[in-house]
């Protein structure tokens, strides 16, 4: 065992060895590994990032209850309180008219040009978010329709379709990056079985003199199955270091749109979870990719 | 140690190469096996060593029955048989250590025992001076005698060899020659292809002839 272990701990060095002997060729292989699998993961952390983007607005699949003009404070905080005791509501919140000015104010840009009004056009408003609105949207657009009935409700202001929507959009787009994935792997698998394949053929020589002297198949593909997979391993490595840049590259730029909307979004990164998915997965192409080309190439070579 | 029953083999598009030769071969024997080109000596120990299959006839080697030998089987049978030949077949982008400790590496030998044994079939041969050396800077005999080293290290009962002296002067076809026959009477079973008649009038050992792949001669056990 200890020794098995150690065989495996030597040919662990020797590849990595044979790559360093090779720089160019090497990184030429983990280079395009690397981008194959940058592709994917970018699309997948972009998507990620818009989806969180999104879940901060579909939080509030909420509804708006527009008062009438000149509703007094205490009638609308009565009306709150009556809402609140309704099945189906989780928190109801209330606007003030002139707190709903403010808000405009910071968020439009009129700033000043608002003060010229003489009076606040605003109403006040009810906000009231649904005990579980994303999975019964029909009871939440029952409780909408009700609570826009109410005395003293001028319009109720639903908006889930949009959210609802824009899941949709997600789910196809991620749909799409499953399939990218899917092709950019198997582009990978045949990558790495192609450079393994040509490794093979180079070595024909000794390969055919380790056969000769009783080495097994296990022991002539082991060295092919570690540089597959340690190609495959940079190459995710390679693909995570370009997905951070990209996002760094992107980040001041997303920053700029965010504050446009007054939003403090920022770009998160791929984070360790999905970097060890991308890392095992990209090692996981290497071995396999090579494994193919070692047992379609490995039995033809005999001595002879 | 060996033993042929009836053993031919005919390659793809009908040449025969052996037409029914039967021989046994006692472990401790050292026996010449002589023939012009073509007469099949080489696919003799071709067969012997698996790297091709009889088309008819038993071959056991061993005691072990090689056609019936299955092909995951094949490296450890091999192991057993230490195998030298013409053109020594050597790695030329490892040193004479490491070309000699290939076997010993192949059968997972512990780093130590390696190290030991590999200088043990180079002094052997007389090489372990050279043993930091790459096989193109030595001499076609001292390659051979690598060859010869990396056959014994595995300390084989059974050494084959095929025209071990082909590309070799007298001199050094002597000192090769005279190392099979130290091995041999240190009990290893020596089977040597060869044209080389000097070689086989020098030891008087056992002679197989052999002609378009049928057996002609057999001076018998012990001629001398």
């Amino acid at each position: 065992m200890r020794n098995y272990l150690l065989r495996h701990l030597q040919v662990f060095f020797y590849s990595l060895g044979e790559m360093a002997r090779a720089p160019f060729a090497a990184f030429m292989t983990i280079a395009v590994i690397g981008i194959s699998l940058a592709l994917p993961a970018a699309l997948y952390t972009l998507l990620a990032n818009v989806q969180r983007a999104g879940g901060g607005w579909s939080q509030g699949a909420r509804i708006s209850l527009f008062l009438d003009l000149g509703t007094p404070r205490v009638t609308a905080e009565n009306l709150a309180v009556q809402i609140r005791a309704m099945p189906g509501v989780a928190s109801v919140r209330y606007i003030s008219p002139a707190a709903a000015l403010g808000e405009f104010k910071r968020l439009s840009g009129f700033g000043n040009t608002l003060d010229l009004l003489d009076s606040n056009p605003l109403p006040a408003v009810l906000v009231v978010h649904p005990a579980d609105h994303a999975a019964r949207a029909r009871a939440v657009r029952a409780l909408a329709d009700a609570l826009g009935r109410l005395p003293g409700v001028k319009l109720a202001q639903f908006d889930l379709e949009w959210v609802r929507r824009l899941d949709a959009i997600l789910r196809l787009a991620q749909r799409g990056v499953v399939i990218l994935a899917g092709l950019l792997g198997i582009a990978v698998l045949l990558v790495v079985g192609n450079t393994i394949r040509l490794a093979i053929l180079s070595r024909r020589p000794e390969i055919e003199v380790i056969k000769l002297i009783g080495g097994t198949d296990r022991f002539i593909r082991r060295p092919f199955l570690y540089t597959g997979l340690f190609q495959g391993l940079f190459g995710g490595i390679l693909a995570w270091i370009l997905v951070t840049l990209s996002l760094a590259l992107l980040a001041s730029p997303v920053r700029d749109l965010a504050g446009l909307y007054g939003s403090g979004f920022t770009l998160t990164g791929l984070g360790p979870r999905a970097g060890l998915v991308l890392l095992l997965g990209g090692a996981g192409l290497g071995w396999a990719g090579s494994r193919l080309a070692v047992s379609r190439h490995l039995r033809d070579i005999e001595p002879g | 140690m060996i033993r042929l029953s009836n053993l031919s083999k005919r390659y793809p598009g009908g040449f025969d190469a052996l037409r029914g030769v039967s021989f046994e071969v006692d472990s401790g024997e050292m026996v010449f096996i002589t023939g012009h080109s073509g007469a099949g000596k080489s696919t003799l120990l071709k067969i012997l060593t698996l790297i091709e299959h009889a088309s008819g006839g038993q071959v056991v080697v061993n005691s072990r029955n090689v056609a019936r030998l299955p092909r995951r089987d094949i490296p450890h049978f091999r192991r057993e048989i230490g195998v030298v030949f013409q053109d020594n077949k050597l790695l030329h982008d490892r040193t004479v250590f490491d070309n000699v400790a290939l076997p010993l590496i192949v059968a997972g030998v512990s780093h130590q025992e390696i190290a030991r044994r590999t200088r043990a079939a180079l002094d052997k041969v007389g090489l372990l001076g050279k043993e930091r050396m790459y096989p193109v800077t030595l001499s076609g005999g001292e390659q051979q005698r690598v060859g010869i080293a990396r056959a014994v290290v595995n300390k084989p009962a059974l050494l084959l060899a095929d025209e071990p002296t082909g590309n070799l002067d007298a001199d050094m076809a002597d000192q090769i020659t005279d190392l099979f026959h130290d091995f041999n009477r240190h009990g290893v079973c020596v089977l040597i292809a060869t044209h080389d008649l000097r070689q086989i009038q020098r030891l008087r050992k056992r002679v197989i002839g052999l002609k378009d792949g049928q057996l002609v001669v057999d001076s018998g056990n012990q001629a001398a």
